[in-house]
């Protein structure tokens, strides 16, 4: 084994970040001339167990047990170490979710490994693993080299295609909980999920983010930069200044201090373009500025720009959206 | 209660674009270096907890000697004690030996309930010291914790968000928090805050005071190097801009232009 990565799923969900990942190490395996393995985690998860096999795994290790059902750190950790420890692959990747850099974190220090965290970009090297990273809160880049038999790294949703769904020849490996479950020291009380329907920022094809822009009405504003967004199926962001400015909740925040986004499409109303907010919007495919002040910096950084209000251009651009989708 | 927590000295968020890769390179950064922004939060938290349950609070930084003043920038807030982590040996550890360190302080500085941090560094981004932190002390680990609902009888209960929601877990003391912004909103300085610090002694700690070998941590010990410290090529677009007679007309030609480019 080349490779290992981790899958995350929640309620048997895979989450889309896990199959970007997925797909890019198997090209890296074949670089490094070994195999790529996958590894489920929880209860009941064979249909995700399935798709890493059509996503190209050789081998998916299905973990299964009752006490695997909801994601907890240590009895996680304690199933991708044992593999780690019983097939020694070269690299283990993880998604750069929550869980996933959790889980990532646990396992490179109990195995003494080095880790690159929240990685945009994995490359083979002389045969061994490379991870370019963001630092500075995005205003810088290093590329991560490992020291030792193993590296370890987590990879930010939609660093990577979606790769084609095409074959099917691995094998599944099964395997139940390494950990006692009465040696867990965590217990979930409740889940209150979001609500039905939200975009996860991080996993947007597109983003329609609102700024100060909204100032003169927010809760007006930021509805029309939501039904926006729904009318095309996308997330919902804002920039620091409005997130400060109690506009709208922190988790929206993309930038420095929020969160990076790299969506096909990120559609900036009402945002100036200050730097900190280019740190977490940059790498976006395409975007789109709709402000008033034709001076504003996020035009030099935009492909399409309207200079107007985003209280008139907003809902325009929405009715016509409503229309052709 | 006993409550420590960790922080570091960073630049100030304000100027990060700022920095240079020689500063980095050369470790000689010359912006403003402040209490990093996100650990703010966590002492904000140690001081919550404390009123609400008693105890102490220590805040504890890893640095050269000029990382005083992020410690002293707690003591301004509130913490009553703080202790600064330095040797030269210490020098480019990666973020075990960085928890390896901190671990042993928290050690040697007393029995420990709650240790909090914030979710990550502004300039390492990593977020690794907390959970390597956990494992080094044994302690059970929280992170990107909104809220800490109680702790009592040697356990913690705390939300945390998750991408797909909120959820509220028990776990059991000691544990590790990384908190996040949605925690709380921190308290400024105060003046006499800010003079109680300067006058504040803050005890040095190397690795003779510590039970860590020399070769457990430091650049030597480091298995994740950072090699090509580069800026990020700069985003290369000139701007369409749309503009037609009407708000409308505008809309669908700027719809016209994004389908077009396949991103709808």
């Amino acid at each position: 084994m080349s490779i290992l990565v981790y899958i995350e799923q929640f309620n048997g969900q895979a989450s889309p970040v896990s199959w970007e990942v997925l797909g890019k190490a198997k090209s890296l395996a074949g670089q490094m001339g070994g195999k790529l393995a996958a590894v489920v985690i929880g209860n009941g998860v064979e249909a995700v167990a399935n798709e890493a096999l059509t996503y190209g795994a050789d081998v998916v290790h299905l973990v299964e047990d009752a006490s695997l059902a909801a994601f907890r750190i240590e009895p996680y950790a304690a199933v991708v170490e044992d593999l780690v420890k019983a097939h020694s692959p070269k690299a283990v990747l993880f998604p750069a979710t929550t869980r996933g850099r959790d889980l990532s974190a646990v396992v490179a220090c109990d195995l003494g490994a080095g880790l690159a965290a929240d990685c945009s970009d994995l490359a083979v090297d002389g045969g061994e693993l490379t991870a370019v990273r963001p630092v500075f809160s995005g205003n810088m880049l290093t590329t991560v080299r490992f020291v030792g038999p193993l590296a370890v790294a987590s990879i930010r949703p939609r660093s990577f295609p979606t790769p084609e769904a095409d074959g099917a020849a691995g094998e599944i490996v099964r395997s139940g909980a390494v950990m006692a479950a009465g040696d867990i020291r965590e217990q979930i009380d409740s889940f209150e999920a979001t609500a039905g329907g939200e975009v996860s920022l991080t996993d947007a094809k597109i983003i329609v983010s609102g700024g100060r822009g909204v100032a003169k009405d927010p809760e007006l504003g930021f509805k029309l930069v939501k039904d926006l967004a729904d009318s095309l199926g996308g997330a919902m962001g804002a920039s620091r200044a409005a997130v400060d400015a109690g506009y709208i909740p922190y988790k929206h925040q993309v930038g420095q201090t929020g969160k990076t986004v790299r969506p096909d499409l990120y559609i900036a109303c009402g945002i100036s373009g200050a730097i900190q907010h280019l740190a977490g919007m940059g790498n976006s495919k395409i975007i789109v500025a709709i402000n008033k002040d034709p001076e504003a910096p996020i035009f030099q950084v935009a492909n399409y720009g309207v200079v107007g209000d985003l209280f008139e251009v907003v809902p325009a651009l929405t009715a016509e959206f409503k229309k052709r989708l | 209660m006993n409550i420590v927590v960790c922080v570091k000295q960073t630049p100030d968020t304000a100027e990060l674009p700022k920095i240079s890769v020689a500063e980095v390179t050369s470790g000689d950064i010359k912006t403003t270096l402040v209490l990093n922004p996100w650990d703010e939060f966590a002492v904000e938290e140690g001081l919550q907890l404390q009123d609400r349950f008693g105890g102490d609070v220590t805040v504890v930084t890893v640095g050269e000697e000029k990382a005083t003043e992020a410690l002293k920038d707690a003591i301004a807030r509130g913490v009553q004690s703080a202790v600064l982590l330095s040797d030269p040996a210490f020098a480019g550890s990666d973020a075990w030996g960085t928890a390896t360190i901190l671990a042993a302080a928290i050690k040697k500085n007393g029995p420990v309930d709650v240790v909090l941090a914030g979710k990550q560094s502004v300039d390492g981004n990593s977020g690794l010291v907390a959970p390597g932190l956990a494992r080094k002390l044994g302690a059970t680990l929280l992170t990107n914790v909104t809220k800490i609902v109680d702790v009592a009888g040697g356990k913690i209960t705390v939300e945390r968000q998750l991408e797909e929601g909120r959820e509220t877990l028990t776990a059991s003391l000691p544990a590790v928090v990384s908190v996040s912004k949605e925690i709380n909103d921190p308290r400024y300085p105060t003046f006499m805050g800010i003079r109680k610090a300067s006058k504040a002694q803050i005890p040095v700690w190397s690795l003779a005071d510590l039970d860590v070998s020399a070769g457990s941590v430091g650049q030597t010990a480091a298995l994740a190097q950072w090699t090509d410290l580069r800026k990020p090529a700069a985003r290369s677009s000139q701007v369409v801009l749309v503009k037609e007679a009407t708000v409308e007309a505008t809309a669908a030609k700027l719809a016209d232009l994004l389908m077009a480019e396949k991103v709808i």
